[in-house]
């Protein structure tokens, strides 16, 4: 049954013109733009290249046969391994732990959640000083723990990049605990309630009852943790500034980085344009997966 | 089986020990950060922290909220940030609504495709598209402004799906009455549809200001100068001023100030808050 007023009439178009236009403008024509402007060669910083020559591939070429961009790809990939399946795995442990019946589970919620609504160069800000050598609080508590391992988490090159996958991590966990809790208070108590009377452990029952049950909030957080990890970079302002010789650099990082420090205009498109084939290649991906999982 | 009710009843009290021991301890470790900012926030600045010596100083004192406020416009900040979250806010109400609407209620031709190309934002977000949206920006000659800020935002693909959604679940039933009763698009809106789907809105409203208050990297290139710069960008600037180094009483304190607005509204609504999170990722 359809509601709809068949009516020819422009009002539809013009109550979505406002909408439309915006993205028109912030979306699609800078995505358009993008691809075009990737084809040149312009260099705010020089004077013979500050007008746009057409050079083809040339700005692709250039790119994957630079080592520096090869690494910025390799740490954003492993930036995204590293931090989505863990957070996932921890969101699903905190969620299960606040939702039992016991004390404290207030509190305790409020506490997982609550770095998800500060700003994330606040966050880093405070984690600047956890990771501090000597007397940060992170290091004195792996100290304690037994760990005696270098301590200049930001400014060494092996531990640069995941000191800032620490930060997102702490950061985002609660933020996806949110939607598995909201998946587990909707799950049915008939199921829960089988499983325990043909005796399955708590284990057994996440294992083979909560987890499968939640498998499209898992592919839901999935896919919008992965868009987020592409997206995060302000911690990296904060704590290591992409440092140390590119260790912690990430592609949005070396995006503006390209761009607002190197001003090549014609090298950003070309790095834009990877962006947003890597971002819609995982998006369809995700859908298809999705898709399939459903029949 | 003899296994007496007083047997199965201190087995599960145990149980239930352990868990809550568990939770807690987890909990305990994730507050740590924020409970440390808050405590060093009052420390005073002439005792420097050192290895085990991080909390309490000897007594407390509001000296860093003092300096940090005098170092740095915050109060400039404070307000930029407001306006821009109140401006993106405002202008995404309108937008996503009539957009919604006219997606649930009308059919019409090319429907299917425009809501697609809108539906796009979804799949590259703003963020990304920082380089081709910093020319335009200058070209429309708004660079180091608010409204720079905010005005790739003014259309939501998100909201305006959200609100199509929303509309679509109001009873037809009700529709149909009002277009019998001649209601104009208008009234069919501001009185059929909208009363229901106000928490809808709120939801969004929430995750919106939550979320354009905690930007930072558009805010940073896009503006140059105190007079347009949000919280974000400011305390980043406040941490690289010479002059600040390693004073962490004086950071947490500026990293506080920054934090504060939002995080007092989330402890006042915090259901409220929780809710629309998820309200606003599950579509």
């Amino acid at each position: 049954m359809e509601r709809s007023k068949t009516r020819k009439s422009s009002l539809p178009y013009l109550l979505i013109l406002p909408t439309l236009f915006f993205v028109a403008i912030f979306t699609i024509w800078p995505t358009i733009n993008s691809f075009y402007m990737s084809l040149f060669r312009q260099r705010l910083n020089l004077a013979r290249f500050r007008e746009p020559t057409f050079v083809g591939i040339e700005n692709f070429v250039n790119l994957f046969s630079d080592p520096r961009f090869i690494q910025v790809l390799n740490n954003t990939i492993i930036y995204v391994i590293g931090t989505v399946p863990l957070a996932i795995f921890l969101a699903f442990l905190f969620a299960f732990l606040v939702n039992q019946r016991i004390r404290g589970v207030g509190l305790s919620r409020l506490s997982f959640f609550h770095p998800s609504i500060l700003p994330m160069v606040s966050a880093a800000t405070i984690w600047m000083f956890f990771l501090t050598p000597d007397y940060g609080i992170f290091n004195e508590a792996l100290y304690f723990l037994g760990y005696r391992g270098p301590q200049n988490w930001t400014a060494n090159p092996d531990l640069a990049l995941i000191s800032i996958m620490i930060v997102a991590l702490w950061k985002n966990a609660g933020y996806y605990m949110i939607f598995y809790l909201a998946g587990m208070q909707n799950l049915p108590t008939e199921v829960f309630e089988a499983a325990t009377l043909d005796g399955a452990s708590t284990w057994q029952k996440l294992r083979y009852v909560t987890f499968p049950l939640l498998r499209g909030t898992t592919l839901f957080i999935t896919t919008i943790a992965i868009i987020g990890a592409f997206q995060t970079v302000d911690q990296i302002f904060v704590l290591t500034k992409g440092g140390p010789s590119g260790a912690s650099t990430t592609l949005l990082y070396y995006l503006w980085q390209v761009r607002f420090e190197f001003q090549d205009v014609g090298k950003a498109s070309a790095i834009t344009v990877v962006l947003i084939v890597l971002l819609l290649l995982f998006t369809v991906t995700n859908f298809v997966l999705s898709e399939r999982g459903e029949d | 089986m003899q296994l007496s009710k007083d047997g199965q009843r201190r087995r599960w009290n145990t149980k239930k020990i352990f868990a809550m021991l568990i939770t807690w301890t987890i909990a305990l470790l994730w507050a740590v950060p924020v409970l440390w900012a808050l405590v060093a926030s009052f420390r005073p600045a002439s005792e420097p922290m050192g290895r085990g010596d991080v909390w309490f100083g000897s007594m407390l004192t509001l000296d860093n909220y003092i300096k940090a406020w005098s170092l740095a416009p915050f109060d400039r900040y404070f307000i930029n940030t407001v306006v821009i979250v109140t401006m993106v806010l405002g202008v995404q109400l309108v937008t996503i609504t009539l957009a919604g609407f006219a997606f649930a209620h009308y059919e019409f031709r090319g429907s299917k495709i425009l809501l697609f190309v809108i539906l796009l934002q979804l799949m590259i977000p703003t963020t990304a598209l920082l380089v081709p949206n910093f020319s335009t920006i200058r070209f429309l000659n708004l660079y180091d402004t608010r409204l720079a800020i905010a005005i790739p935002y003014f259309g939501s693909a998100f909201g305006a799906f959200l609100m199509r959604q929303a509309f679509l679940e109001v009873p037809h039933d009700l529709v149909d009455a009002g277009t019998i009763d001649g209601a104009s698009w208008w009234q069919l809106l501001r009185h059929i549809y909208l009363p229901p789907t106000i928490p809808v809105l709120v939801a969004f409203g929430i995750s919106s200001v939550a979320w354009h208050w905690n930007e930072f990297l558009w805010p940073l290139i896009i503006t140059k100068s105190d007079a347009a710069r949000p919280l974000t960008a400011g305390l980043v600037r406040f941490t690289q001023l010479g002059e600040i180094g390693a004073q962490w009483s004086l950071l947490s304190a500026a990293t506080l100030i920054v934090a504060a607005p939002l995080f007092i509204a989330f402890l006042f609504f915090q259901r409220r808050f929780i809710e629309s999170f998820v309200h606003s990722g599950l579509k």
